[in-house]
């Protein structure tokens, strides 16, 4: 299948970027990151610059294939990562315009690439359990309530990818603060920090420069494991109780 | 934001149904005395200050915060996605503008005339003498460019609510399994009946009237 890539290109973020158009020859089982490895190649061998965009584990679970399709963080299909996202999802002859991911906190390194770094420091102002908590324990020696166990599960599904603060008109990173606060907070091990985690996390995120969030719901749209906003309303609830109950 | 929201749809209930009164067959007496009342007890009036400032609150809190949002985006997508989200959600800081746009209107043809106006129409029930709040409703709502800007700053009322209603018990992290879904329920009715209630009142003087 022919296509008429629009990619962006920037060299850094300083500088402006823009569109450059490319026609690549891709088969329809490729994923969308080999169809970009097909362009790179080329452009490689004809000693131009390669589209920098960042990829890891090329099954949907590291979070590293940001990218922008058609308007849509990891494109069109529902619930799944642009390294998951086939060819045969497009038409021969079509025209996909890739960008990187855009919001204030999330600056440009090169072309597709963007800093998430944002994301780490949120993480490390709380997203974990201060005591070492052992290995393993035997099944149901710890008892979890089994709605919990499945939503704290849901919630840790999510990846770190950043397509929700990239989804969100407001370049919100709620929805991923609030899966990570979720996931922790949910379990007997990450119940104790709660309160602080939750105050230290929000605060770390309003820190970075993300918007607030308006509940338009893109996030959800686009996350590619579906995480729910309903994990937002959960940190807005303890939100509120944590600056009444704390010190 | 949500708890000024909040507010606000109250007060519109409330507002709603004083201003139905207009619909009775007595010549505006109902609403006329309904109106004297309002604007003299100091209850009511203790709370029309809260509603005021609960109103520039939530509009300055609103613009502040679209802009802070703005920012946080930097740039926009060359592609607009097409995804499912509302577009009143997407609008809100525009619909809030335009309602303010709306109120300052509204406010210049009722409580400001009512306050500093001159020559207000006057009239007298069992000995009585009160404003003819009746006879200064019916002169605007009786011209076609106000019946008509009424009726569009209803509209857009109505798209502010769309998104509003839900959105504040999901700020304040009021969600739940079976509630949601009433709340969601609940506040696509508001947003339709309660602005549509307000737009039959241009429409019946209007229609009535002249
Ligand atoms: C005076 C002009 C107004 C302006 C400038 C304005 C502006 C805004 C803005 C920008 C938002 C988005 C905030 C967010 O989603 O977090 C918003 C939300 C909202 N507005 Fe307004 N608004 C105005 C009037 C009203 C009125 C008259 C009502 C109710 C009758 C109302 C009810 C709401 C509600 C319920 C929300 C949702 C709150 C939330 O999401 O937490 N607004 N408004
Ligand atoms: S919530 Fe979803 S979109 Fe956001 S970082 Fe996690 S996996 Fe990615
Ligand atoms: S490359 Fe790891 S999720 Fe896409």
């Amino acid at each position: 299948m022919k296509l008429n890539l629009k990619v962006w290109r920037q060299k850094n973020n300083d500088s402006k970027g823009s569109f450059e158009t490319h026609t690549v020859n891709a088969s329809e089982h490729m994923s969308f990151l080999e169809m970009m490895d097909v362009l790179n190649e080329r452009l490689i061998s004809e000693k131009k610059d390669p589209v920098a965009f960042e990829h890891d584990c090329r099954e949907g679970i590291c979070g590293a294939c940001s990218m922008v399709i058609n308007g849509r963080p990891h494109g069109p299909q529902q619930g799944t990562t642009t390294c998951q996202l086939h060819m045969r999802k497009f038409k021969d002859g079509d025209t996909i315009v890739v960008e990187p991911f855009r919001a204030k906190a999330f600056p440009i390194l090169k072309d597709l690439v963007v800093d998430r770094s944002a994301f780490d420091r949120i993480i490390q102002s709380g997203g974990y359990i201060s005591v070492n908590t052992g290995q393993a324990t035997d099944g149901n020696s710890v008892p979890i309530e089994k709605d919990l166990a499945l939503k704290a599960f849901d919630a840790a599904q999510c990846i770190g990818c950043g397509a929700c603060a990239a989804a969100c008109p407001n370049g919100s990173a709620m929805l991923f603060t609030s899966a990570k606060v979720s996931h922790l907070g949910l379990l007997p091990q990450g119940e104790v920090e709660h309160t602080k985690r939750v105050q230290s996390m929000v605060a770390q995120m309003d820190e970075e420069g993300f918007g607030f969030c308006s509940n338009i719901g893109a996030c959800e749209v686009e996350c590619p494991k579906e995480i729910s906003t309903e994990n937002i309303a959960r940190m807005n609830r303890d939100y509120f109780k944590a600056s009444l109950v704390s010190e | 934001m949500s708890l000024t929201g909040l507010f606000l749809i109250l007060f519109l209930v409330v507002h709603l149904i004083g201003n139905l009164q207009l619909l009775s067959n007595d010549e505006g007496k109902a609403f006329n005395i309904y109106t004297d009342f309002m604007s003299h007890n100091p209850v009511i009036q203790l709370i029309a200050k809260g509603n005021y400032f609960f109103i520039l609150l939530h509009a300055i809190m609103g613009i502040l915060l679209a802009v802070k949002n703005k920012n946080a985006k930097g740039s926009k997508y060359a592609v607009s996605p097409n995804n499912k989200t509302s577009w009143a959600s997407n609008n809100m800081a525009l619909l809030g503008t335009l309602i303010f746009a709306f109120l300052l209107m509204h406010m210049g043809h009722f409580w400001f005339q009512f306050k500093w106006g001159s020559g207000l129409p006057m009239v007298n029930y069992d000995g009585v003498e009160m404003i003819n709040a009746y006879a200064k409703v019916t002169t605007v709502m009786s011209q076609p460019i106000w019946m008509v800007a009424y009726l569009i700053g209803l509209l857009v009322l109505a798209f502010h609510l769309w998104h509003g209603f839900a959105s504040a018990f999901q700020s304040l992290g009021l969600r739940h399994k079976k509630y949601t879904p009433i709340i969601e329920g609940l506040g696509k009715a508001y947003s339709i009946l309660v602005p549509l209630g307000f737009a039959i009142l241009p429409l019946y003087i209007f229609f009535t009237q002249s």
